[in-house]
């Protein structure tokens, strides 16, 4: 194979890899504080002990938990017009990336608000608390320590799947490389650089998982379990 | 009868009963009947040790007190305050009862310190140098001071169920509900616990402790409450019930836990 | 032309392309399986190289967007190696490397939860290496991994729509051909979805049930 690798494609559209990422970071950053609203309510929902919402919420969770993204995308972006609801692709991108993201977080979050031991909310009503502060100083902390693991995790997955959103001409990250793609032939330098862009996303809120850990929720290492 | 009542809730006790609690009934929701018209009054400064087979429904009965666990019929008045569902009295309530759990239910997030300064500040509003203060003073009182800036992962058991005493009595309440304090502890560790309740008995605060601890219950309690299947049993002095107890249901949980 | 596609008909094209979703998931499955236990063997052997090329390998795969590793194979293959890769041969590339990064990290989780009294007592009765993996590890890690192994299946099967996209004609891409000739975007996706839910539905359910058994048993 006489390929010799090239990457001045690189350095001279650096620009649009930037303007790429920093448009895949706003949207990410979007959709995960929208998807973590609807998984705060879809949480209450599945723990409110109200049958309906709880089997709405499930539904919910699991349809969206079993069916690829692409689709829901499509559906909503192709969809919904349909009904009547323009969206630009950015708009569709987002609404369909927290609603993913929603039905996740949803499932994380219970499991964190049903880790906390019973005697906790006990302990704290015995002493006076009333329940809006119940939540804020016993049950928050100590149920994102549980939870915050796996909500790193699906962060990651989530910004990843952003990738996604090219299909529909979101200008994101990997749209950038498609259209360089479209205009060279150096598709390996290109998508391997893309590749470390998102690499570098993820090691950014790996690293950002770690210093939060360390900062916020040391006590768990002496909770026994 | 009329006459009998009115005494008993009228001004005469009101001073001096600590809790009044009369046929007081519970059903769970699956419609198990746990309590079964239980009527119990503590007075002031008095200390109690309720007694009883597993499953008789001593937690569910004190859990009433500071209304952990609703109730159906019966009523119960908490230093002269009726406990109803107005969330007002509930209140009121929590502020005068403070309560130790067998699991010590301590914060896992928080330093001892924090444990115990933070439902003053949060709870009361008080200035965070005066809970400190408290809190400063009753870990010294229950001997973990010098362990203040831990978390209670990293004490005993013992050492957190001290704790907890301290974190229920920053609250300064007036009435302490004990549930089991020593039981999920280490034997080597139950004396420490109790010396702090004896100490805290002989300053004067009224007491109601699930427990049993027999040298405690003897030489502390003034009354011991016995309760089999949600019925209250007997109501008697130490001596008596140890010594001279009535009916067979108390002699064969005697023979159960004096060996 | 939009006439003759009744919704009968838009069906059975989208279970026609069924069948290479079904295929492709096990291709990706079975390919995915081989090169993840061994690079699982590989994260977790004792050989320091071997340990840090294997991470190499997850941390890339795991941290990339599968979409990009269709493109990387699909456009990136065929220019360095000047070859015309086709989507079925990128797709099987690109869904195997992604397939076993994810794989690899599951299973190395499961040896990993093991008690080190484990090695240490089988090391003690004199096992190998390797019959120590053989006999006494792996037994007790393919319990553990059973459930999210599963599970994982489910982000395979939905991972394979993504092959549409470098026209491999799949369950989506049929989806996308057929809306863009009717224009019935609502209905044509949620078919899709539907079958897509029919396929993954019961894995997930399956998945959750090994897990329960596995706690109770704890
Ligand atoms: N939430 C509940 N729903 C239904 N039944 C319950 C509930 N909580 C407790 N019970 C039942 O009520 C009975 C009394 O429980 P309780 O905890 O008050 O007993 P206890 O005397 O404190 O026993 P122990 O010595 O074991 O602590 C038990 O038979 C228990 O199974
Ligand atoms: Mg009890």
């Amino acid at each position: 194979m006489g390929y010799t690798f090239d990457f001045s494609v690189v350095w001279d559209n650096i620009g649009l890899f930037i303007a790429g990422a920093l448009l895949t970071f706003r949207i990410s950053l979007i959709a995960i504080a929208f998807g973590l609203i609807l998984g705060i309510i879809g949480a209450l929902f599945r723990t409110s002990g109200n049958r309906i919402l709880n089997a709405i919420t499930l539904a919910y969770v699991e349809i969206i938990r079993n069916t690829p993204f692409l689709i829901q995308l499509f559906f909503i972006f192709f969809g919904l017009p349909k009904l009547g609801i323009r969206l630009n692709a950015e708009q569709a991108a987002i609404l369909s990336l927290s609603i993913n993201f929603g039905a996740y977080s949803t499932e994380i979050v219970r499991a964190g608000v049903e880790s906390i031991p019973k005697g906790q909310v006990e302990a704290a009503m015995a002493l006076g608390f009333k329940p809006l502060k119940i939540f804020r100083y016993i049950i928050l902390i100590p149920a994102l320590s549980n939870i915050y693991t796996a909500l790193i995790g699906q962060v990651i997955l989530a910004v990843l799947f952003t990738s996604v959103v090219s299909q529909i001409a979101t200008e994101d990250l990997t749209f950038a490389g498609d259209f360089l793609n479209s205009r060279t032939f150096r598709s390996f330098e290109i998508y391997f650089t893309v590749c470390l862009f998102y690499l570098a996303i993820v090691w950014i809120i790996k690293g950002i998982g770690y210093w939060v850990e360390r900062r916020f929720f040391e006590f768990a290492k002496y909770s026994r379990r | 009868m009329t006459q009998f009542e009115v005494s008993k809730g009228g001004t005469a006790t009101a001073t001096e009963a600590a809790i009044v609690a009369q046929d007081v009934e519970k059903w769970y929701s699956n419609g198990f009947h746990v309590l079964k018209g239980v009527s119990l009054t503590v007075n002031k400064g008095e200390v109690v040790v309720l007694m009883g087979p597993s499953g008789s429904g001593k937690s569910t009965f004190i859990r009433t007190f500071n209304a952990l666990e609703p109730f159906q019929k019966g009523s119960i008045e908490i230093d002269g305050i009726p406990l109803t569902p107005k969330l007002k009295n509930v209140d009121a309530i929590r502020r005068e009862v403070g309560m130790v759990f067998q699991q010590f239910n301590l914060f896992p997030h928080l330093t001892v310190f924090e444990n115990v300064s933070i439902a003053p500040i949060q709870v009361r509003n008080m200035p965070k140098a005066k809970a400190d203060e408290i809190a400063t003073q009753l870990l010294e009182r229950v001997g973990i001071l010098h362990q203040a800036k831990k978390y209670p992962g990293q004490l005993s058991g013992g050492q957190q169920q001290r704790v907890a005493i301290a974190r229920a009595l920053a609250m300064q309440p007036k009435i302490m509900l004990f549930d089991e304090p020593t039981s999920a502890l280490d034997p080597e560790m139950v004396r420490e616990v109790l010396d702090v309740m004896r100490s805290l008995a002989n300053s004067g605060m009224t007491m109601v402790c699930v427990t049993h601890e027999v040298g405690f219950a003897r030489e502390v309690a003034d009354r011991i409450i016995f309760l089999a299947d949600g019925l209250l049993v007997e109501d008697t002095t130490p001596a008596e019930f140890f010594n001279n107890p009535k009916s067979d249901r108390t002699r064969k949980f005697l023979s159960q836990i004096l060996h | 032309m939009g006439d003759e596609f009744t919704l009968g008909r838009i069906f059975l094209n989208l279970l026609i392309a069924t069948k290479w979703t079904i295929i492709l998931s096990l291709i990706a499955f079975v390919f995915g399986g081989i090169v993840g236990f061994l690079v699982m063997l590989m994260r977790i052997s004792p050989i320091k190289p071997l340990r840090f090329l294997s991470w190499i390998y997850v941390e890339f795969f795991e941290g990339t967007p599968l979409l990009l590793q269709l493109f990387l194979a699909f456009f990136g293959i065929s220019v360095v190696f000047g070859i015309n890769l086709s989507p079925l041969a990128a797709a099987t590339i690109a869904l195997t490397a992604f397939t076993s990064s994810f794989l690899a990290d599951i299973w190395r989780g499961a040896v990993e939860a093991l008690p080190k009294g484990q090695w240490e007592a089988s090391s003690a009765l004199g096992f190998g290496y390797f019959k120590k993996l053989r006999y006494i590890i792996l037994p007790q890690a393919v319990k553990l991994s059973i459930a999210p192994t599963v599970g994982f299946l489910v982000q395979v099967i939905k991972g394979t729509s993504l092959a549409s996209v470098i026209g491999f004609t799949e369950l989506s891409r049929a989806a996308s051909q057929i809306n863009n000739v009717t224009l019935k975007a609502l209905l044509v996706f949620a078919l899709a979805g539907a079958i897509y839910f029919l396929l993954c539905y019961p894995l997930s359910v399956w998945s959750q049930k090994v897990e329960q058994r596995l706690n109770q048993q704890t």
